[in-house]
């Protein structure tokens, strides 16, 4: 099948091009929602039952960190429609701006993920065999990053609820399974978008979009909305429901 | 009685037999249906054959008054085959309160199991004749089921939750069981026998090997060597309720609801006792998760059953008002 | 045979594998999908094999449990649901609506090799001891307890979980946005609809199960607990999250074959299909309704009986569409002129095969009768009769009706005609002792059984050996015909559709100039460039279809 220029050679007119990659974006996302439906519903099911244990990780969360992350990405959310607007006002300089902005906020959000992840590393908080939500109160020294008053607190939460659920390591290991899980689906799917990102970023600078055709950017843009939209339903998931502190 | 199918095992229970009508009532219908099909189908190759190589079918677009006709006629049948169906699972996944209960533990790959006297089995149930008999069931590893087809009954054992179900054998006699629920390597070889005997019968059976304590006894002794009598003192002036009565009984919680006192919840109130505190008083249970094993757990159940004929106190016993006694 | 054509219009290795021409992809597709049927066969051999006697004298316990497991995930994830979507859908549905391919062709091609290598991860689990938990995966066992190569084989049908959700969504957006002018919703073919169908299914249903086999072989690698009892997860939960896709794939399996029998009885009664907008609606309906009776399944887990209650009622409203189908395919016959071409006779097998084993769905939906056939050899027949006697002779059906189109050769009649009849005896003979044996009581995936089950084992095996040779058939004369059968020509049947207005085989493009539709579907009399004889003034007034070359 040829392509006349941004014509794939199935297609009648670039406006048939455009109308059926929008439509398969868009059955894609649906998909993405059942595929996270699955592990959310899994979550909120053991939420329910295992109350103490869950309410104990959301606390073990840093809100800051969490907050700050979904400041991030409704920035980048804002650049990515920027870009789409900046193409279709065939504003080459703003699309590659507005673009690398995009890029650089994603970056952002991928560095303090990493920046929790490895404290959950350190606090003993990844499932598996080291896995112990005790750890941090029974060794204050080693998690230092932990200030007294906040240590004091978490130990207090921490005896209220292991007596209300004597199996709560077990059960707080669930939390994290979840916690892992979802944010690392979601983190997947944004070093996905990152990757088409560039492709866009590298496609602009050689000045493909226009008024008159800016599909891709637009269908980008629509899968990082929903990533954002993911973690829009993560953050108050994880971090805020039962929220003590 | 014997099913008029050969291929029928014997109808040996008070399930068997309305199954067993409800199974040809859709034969019947399904049958029939299908040899209708079947014959117009045939009946319109020969009539319709092709005559000439080029010869076409008539121009026929459809006919409203037929597609609601045969879609409303099986809603209906498939409605009455529901309601017929659900009538016979309702009535089996309620037992009635007056039942033999005998516990058991489903294992890869053999079955345990333990009558009210304590006396065990190994993939054998011995029962009486014409008394509905209640299982309760557990696993200690994988997901096993309990099927007996000459009684048309069957359950899931899954660990983690009792299961149960109950019957009434109606006929003497040895019937096969067998493990339904794919667990393993052995998965086809767990199976054994119901032995189903006359009343007189089963009671010499049941006393004849003094086997191991009884159930009762071995509750009683765990209860005081758990400490629980410690607090649920049968007068009802501990700092927990009295047992005395309340097995079967509505249970007035502390939010409020009302629960009733089966198996399920003695068992979730040893493993995880916040989970339902009892209207005035405080949630200072002690958690037994890992400390007691299923039969630990099925020998307390049994004592604390046996508590029901005991005298009720006045105040302290954790049963709701509005229902005097057990329900 | 004409002198251009897909099949000769570039050469060597390379233009296939990097093809991204929806009908070289079928043909891709073609050769991978029967190569694991070849094994998923070969399980079943070793498993009628095994039971002809009692006590197993071929397998070991372990290594029965290995095979059923592996014949049903190959026969399941790798044959069943993508045979008649990846091959025939592939193929088909650019050409019936007019299109030049489908929407999204590289992506076509991509989900052909996500299907190789998630084949690839499943067969290193054969290959490294196989897999002993059931095609069904239940928790604990497979995460905990089971002893065989549990995580590739997860891995392997996580991946090709992608390539059905790719193919349904090329398929849905195609149909949305590529039909040739005049060809409206309503005048498509109800293969086009039955696919529409299935795509829908697909999308929705194959994600999820996605997810919970992740979730299950993170549990199983990294000890997790959603589905451990010992660490407060709930082994039912995994089993709701499983049959959420699984009772819905069941539909992915059977609704193309459908699609296809809905060609094949206008086709070969030369009569329009009797009341295609409810035919079309019936499988809309089933694949909607398809996504709220999952919990037949597990009637018998312990449940709320008041959910079961719920799920068994919805469970007898999805069966009503496949009757409304059924009785309208029926009602198509009379009136009509009928030949008896080998892919009518499929399609004859097909009625009475999918007849039976949708009937016998009503016995297991009707709780009172599940507690005692659940779990049994009756479910076995069931699915069997469906699957095998329904899905299968629909593929094979729509292989030989299409197989001019796609090879421009016929395949040989006679010998095809007794291979269908050697095929359906040798189904029925099969299968139907299974009834008796779940009436008996016979439970399923047992490797040894009680002597008096001995007789239906072994009917059962007999009937399978014959069945293999109905298999085997065509396998080998259709591979013969596509190089040595004779020429076909454009319509050798005739039929309407708009694939049989193009060459056999087809150019690449498909069409040279793209059609304009004017007609409606499986209107044989108005259709003069079929050449038949229509009586005049009979009819309702269609508007005529040009003749080929008028285009």
């Amino acid at each position: 099948m040829h392509r006349t220029g941004a014509l794939y050679g199935q297609f009648k007119t670039l406006e048939q091009q455009k109308d059926t990659a929008t439509l398969g974006m868009w059955i894609f996302l649906v998909t993405e929602v059942m595929f996270f439906g699955g592990i959310m519903l899994a979550y909120t099911i053991n939420r329910h039952t295992y109350f103490h244990a869950f309410a104990m990780g959301s606390n073990t969360l840093s809100l800051g960190l969490g907050g700050f992350n979904t400041v991030v990405l409704l920035a980048s959310s804002f650049t990515m429609a920027m870009a789409v607007w900046s193409s279709q006002t065939s504003k080459k300089g703003l699309i590659t701006l507005f673009l690398s902005l995009t890029i650089f906020l994603g970056f952002v959000f991928f560095g303090v993920k990493y920046v929790e992840y490895a404290q959950k590393f350190h606090h003993h908080l990844v499932p598996g065999k080291n896995f112990d939500i005790f750890y941090c109160v029974n060794n204050p020294a080693k998690c230092s990053d932990i200030d007294a008053a906040d240590m004091a607190k978490e130990k207090e939460e921490l005896e209220v609820a292991a007596k209300a659920d004597p199996d709560l390591n077990a059960h707080a290991q669930l939390y994290y399974s979840a916690y892992f899980g979802m944010t690392g689906l979601h983190a997947l799917h944004m070093v996905i978008g990152a990757g088409l990102l560039f492709w866009l970023l590298k496609e602009s600078v050689a000045g493909k979009f226009n008024a008159e055709w800016n599909n891709p950017v637009d269908i980008v843009g629509l899968y990082w909305h929903f990533v954002d939209i993911v973690w829009i339903y993560l953050f108050p998931l994880l971090y805020l429901i039962d929220r003590h502190k | 009685m014997q099913s008029s199918l050969p291929t029928f095992p014997v109808q040996a229970s008070n399930f068997a037999g309305n199954v067993d009508a409800l199974f040809s009532f859709i034969l019947m219908t399904t049958l029939f249906f299908a040899v209708l099909v079947t014959v117009l189908i045939i009946f319109a190759a020969f009539k319709f054959r092709r005559r000439s190589e080029k010869e076409v079918g008539d121009d026929v677009h459809g006919n409203n008054v037929l597609e609601v006709g045969w879609t409303l006629i099986p809603t209906i049948i498939a409605i009455g085959i529901f309601a017929w169906g659900a009538a016979i699972y309702v009535n089996y996944r309620i037992a009635p309160t007056d039942t033999l209960d005998i516990y058991l533990v489903g294992k890869q790959w053999m079955w345990k199991l333990q009558q009210p006297n304590g006396r065990k089995e190994i993939n054998e149930l011995h029962i009486p004749v014409n008394r509905n008999v209640k299982l309760i069931m557990g696993s200690e590893d994988v997901i096993h089921d309990f099927y007996v087809p000459a009684f048309r009954v069957k359950m899931d054992v899954v660990p983690g939750r009792y299961n149960t179900m109950w019957f009434r054998p109606t006929k003497t006699g040895k019937y096969h069981f067998f493990c339904s629920q794919y667990c393993g390597t052995n998965h086809a070889v767990m199976g054994g026998w119901v032995t189903v005997m006359e009343p007189a019968e089963y009671a010499a059976w049941l006393s004849g090997e003094s086997g191991d304590v009884n159930p009762v006894s071995a509750g009683e002794r765990l209860f005081t060597q758990f400490a629980c009598v410690t607090c649920h003192l049968p007068n009802g002036t501990g700092r927990a309720p009295s047992l005395n009565g309340v097995f079967g009984a509505n249970v007035l919680l502390a939010d409020g609801s009302i629960v009733v006192a089966d198996e399920a919840y003695i068992r979730e109130s040893i493993l995880q006792p916040k989970a339902k505190i009892v209207a005035g008083y405080q949630p200072v249970m002690p958690t037994f998760q890992g400390l007691v094993t299923e039969e630990q757990i099925m020998n307390l159940t049994a004592y604390i059953k046996s508590l029901q004929s005991q005298p009720v106190p006045a105040k302290g016993a954790g049963i709701a008002p509005s229902s005097a006694g057990k329900k | 045979m004409p002198e251009k054509h897909y099949l000769n219009a570039t050469y060597g290795i390379r233009s296939w594998l990097l093809t991204t021409d929806h009908k070289r992809i079928a043909l891709l597709y073609l050769a991978s999908v029967t190569f694991f049927f070849f094994i998923g066969g070969f399980f079943a051999m070793m498993i009628r094999l095994h039971l002809l006697t009692p006590n197993g004298f071929l397998l070991t316990p372990d290594m029965y449990n290995r095979m059923f497991t592996m014949h049903g995930v190959t026969m399941v994830f790798f044959f069943l649901i993508p045979s008649i979507p990846a091959i025939l859908g592939n193929f088909l549905i650019p050409i019936m609506i007019g299109a030049k391919d489908l929407a999204f062709p590289k992506i076509n091609l991509l989900s052909w090799y996500i299907y190789v290598v998630g084949g690839l991860f499943t067969l290193w689990s054969m290959v490294n001891g196989g897999l002993d938990t059931g095609w069904t995966f239940y928790t604990p066992f497979s995460t905990l307890y089971s002893n065989s190569a549990v995580a590739p084989a997860v891995v392997g049908v996580f991946i090709t979980g992608f390539s059905s959700i790719l193919t349904g969504l090329n398929f849905l957006v195609t149909v949305h946005t590529m039909r040739a002018p005049g060809m409206t919703w309503f005048r498509l073919p109800l293969f086009v609809w039955a696919h529409y169908a299935t795509s829908i299914v697909m999308i929705l249903g194959t994600p999820v199960i996605a997810i919970t086999l992740g979730l299950a072989a993170m549990e199983r690698v990294f000890g997790l607990g959603f589905f451990n009892p010992a660490m407060g997860g709930d082994p039912i939960l995994f089993q709701h999250l499983f049959w959420f896709y699984s009772h819905p794939a069941v539909y992915i399996m059977i609704l193309p074959a459908m699609g296809v029998i809905s060609e094949l009885i206008p086709t070969f009664a030369r009569k329009r299909l009797f009341g295609y907008h409810f035919v079309a609606a019936a499988s809309l309906a089933i694949a909607v309704i398809g996504f709220v009776v999952w919990t037949h399944h597990m009637f018998l887990t312990g449940q709320s009986t008041y959910a079961a209650v719920a799920f068994s009622f919805l469970t007898f409203i999805v069966a009503i569409p496949s009757a409304i189908k059924t009785f309208n395919w029926t009602a198509t016959l009379f009136g009509g002129s009928i030949s008896f071409d080998t892919p009518m006779l499929y399609a004859f097998g097909f009625l009475g095969l999918f007849m039976i084993g949708g009937l016998t769905g009503l016995f297991l939906g009707a709780l009172g009768v599940d507690i005692n056939i659940h779990d049994t050899y009756f479910v076995v027949a069931h699915f069997h009769y469906i699957m095998v006697g329904g899905a299968v002779m629909g593929y094979l059906g729509g292989l030989h009706f299409w197989w001019p189109k796609i090879t421009g050769r016929m395949y040989p009649e006679w010998l095809a005609r007794i291979a269908a009849f050697i095929l359906f005896i040798g189904f029925n003979f099969t299968f139907f002792p299974q009834f008796i044996l779940g009436i008996m009581g016979m439970p399923r995936r047992y490797h040894t059984y009680p002597p008096e089950f001995q007789i239906y084992n072994v009917m059962s095996t007999a009937g399978a050996s014959i069945l293999a040779i109905g298999y085997l058939l065509p396998m080998v004369y259709l591979t013969w015909a596509a190089f040595y059968g004779k020429v076909a020509g454009d319509n050798p049947w005739p039929a309407t559709g708009l694939e049989w207005k193009t060459q056999s085989p087809p150019l690449t493009e498909n069409f040279e100039v793209t059609p304009v539709v004017t007609w409606e579907a499986y209107d044989f009399h108005n259709r003069p460039d079929l050449e038949l004889d229509v009586p005049s003034g009979k009819g309702s007034p269609g508007v005529v279809a040009p003749a080929h070359g008028d285009d």
